[in-house]
């Protein structure tokens, strides 16, 4: 019997491409290459927006998506709340993480002690600062949108994976005058973010916060092997319009089963 | 340091590697399918314990708040009284206590205690939450329409014609141009940043697998 799904090749080849260009850049990195990355403006206003919710004495809050620890948004978020954390351990901001799922609640505490641990100031930290909500999305939500009419904060982060209740919290943190730093890799949620935060990480810029956030080498090289393999895939959609629109290749095309 | 960072970084690369290896095996496959459907059914598992954790959480939260009387406390009551009621009357259901045939209806029509609940209580509450949602894009587009300089007024005449495109009256004029916008320069856009992000996803899955990435387990780069 045959193991390999072999309709999967191509998946395969594209797979192998794509690790092999990005663990290059990531030893490129290592190795002391000089990585250029482009700056992103959401990322580079964290600092101002914890700064302000310092000088006026309000509280920070951080909603890190509503999905589970086994979605890539909420690892990339986790990266970002842990940068936060860090900001308002050194600034001796509040910070508030009200969490949906049980696991990205686990996973956020251990997160923000060991923030507050590394900008020394264990002190700050307390056990309230990530406190678990509801399982259920609209209650979820309907406890937030509170926090922001009741409490105020000087500074919203919706950076995860959101669904239906996106465009309610972005509007409630907007009305309550929080400055607001959203970020979603969900398409159909993204306008909502963009009419009404401040700023607002576009997919692939979520999954590049945490490298661009910790200037760490490797990090940064794997961001860089990832432009040059989209760059690759631009340029075969390009290439794969013009053949198909000229019919080239369509031999190949049956010599390789693609209908 | 074993404990704390190797062996979850260890952990994290076999958890990882599996189902991409599992992916590229046909059905049936021994061992690789087998490990990768227990690896999801075990995420289930942990969902469960932790949810546990997050339900003690809320309970130490709430009750924190009462004994001083803190601002609002009166609703921390509330929270942990509905918690109390869905919490007992649902678990006696699933174990058929005091009669209860389960968590749905009765034998003669009436809603069990969990299913009052569920049907008045908590549906009402969430379809209210939901219905909300129709105010906010209304001021949201009010927001984003404003005609403040050549991007937005594009966005407004788009916008316009979309929305005449997508009602009875205006469909048969506008829904070709409305099927074309959104088929193409909208598609378009979607198509970018869906690639995008998946990339962005593969690359970051990459940094985690490989334990270069590791914010999320609370360890930075010098661990």
């Amino acid at each position: 019997m045959e193991y390999f799904d072999s309709s999967r090749l191509n998946a395969l080849l594209l797979f192998l491409f794509f690790c092999i260009v990005v663990l290059a850049f990531i030893q490129r990195a290592r190795s002391g290459g000089n990585l250029f990355i482009r700056r992103i403006a959401g990322l580079n206003a964290i600092e101002e927006a914890v700064g302000r919710a310092t000088e006026l004495g309000k509280k920070v809050l951080y909603v890190p998506g509503i999905m589970s620890i086994d979605e890539n948004q909420t690892i990339a978020s986790l990266a970002v709340l842990s940068h936060v954390a860090g900001l308002t351990a050194r600034y001796g901001a509040e910070l508030d993480v009200p969490n949906k799922d049980p696991l990205t609640f686990a996973s956020a505490r251990e997160t923000v002690r060991e923030a507050y641990l590394h900008a020394g100031r264990p002190d700050l930290y307390n056990e309230t600062m990530v406190h678990y909500v509801t399982y259920d999305q609209f209650a979820y939500t309907a406890a937030v949108s509170g926090t922001m009419v009741r409490e105020k904060p000087a500074a919203n982060f919706l950076i995860g994976s959101f669904y239906a209740e996106s465009l309610l919290l972005a509007e409630t943190g907007q009305a309550s005058g929080a400055i607001q730093i959203a970020g979603t890799a969900e398409v159909a949620q993204l306008p909502f973010f963009v009419c009404a935060c401040d700023y607002t990480l576009i997919g692939e810029e979520l999954y590049a916060a945490g490298a661009y956030l910790s200037r760490e080498p490797a990090m940064l090289g794997s961001i860089k092997g990832q432009d040059w393999t989209k760059a690759a895939v631009a340029a075969l959609i390009v290439l794969g319009a013009i053949f198909e629109s000229l019919h080239v290749f369509h031999g190949l095309k049956s010599w390789i089963g693609i209908n | 340091m074993f404990l704390k960072v190797r062996l979850p970084i260890m952990l994290t690369f076999f958890a990882g590697l599996i189902p991409i290896v599992a992916f590229f095996f046909v059905d049936g496959t021994p061992v690789v399918k087998k490990l990768s459907n227990s690896l999801e059914q075990d995420m289930v598992i942990v969902s469960g314990f932790a949810l546990l954790l997050g339900v003690v959480n809320v309970v130490q939260g709430n009750v924190r708040k009462i004994e001083p009387r803190e601002k609002g406390w009166f609703y921390a009551i509330v929270l942990l009284a509905g918690m109390a009621f869905m919490g007992l009357f649902g678990a006696a259901g699933a174990m058929r206590l005091f009669g209860l045939p389960g968590i749905g209806m009765m034998p003669d029509g009436r809603p069990t205690p969990f299913q009052w609940g569920s049907l008045y209580m908590f549906t009402p509450l969430q379809a209210t939450m939901f219905a909300l949602l129709a105010f906010y894009i209304a001021s949201a587009a009010f927001r984003a329409f404003r005609i403040r300089n050549l991007e937005a007024t594009i966005l407004l005449v788009a916008a316009v014609f979309v929305m005449l495109g997508r009602i009875p009256i205006g469909e048969p004029l506008f829904g070709p141009i409305t099927e074309w916008m959104m088929q193409v320069p909208n598609g378009a856009a979607q198509r970018g940043i869906i690639i995008g992000a998946a990339l962005g996803a593969a690359s970051l899955s990459l940094r985690v697998i490989l334990g270069i990435e590791r914010s999320y387990l609370g360890l930075d780069k010098n661990e």
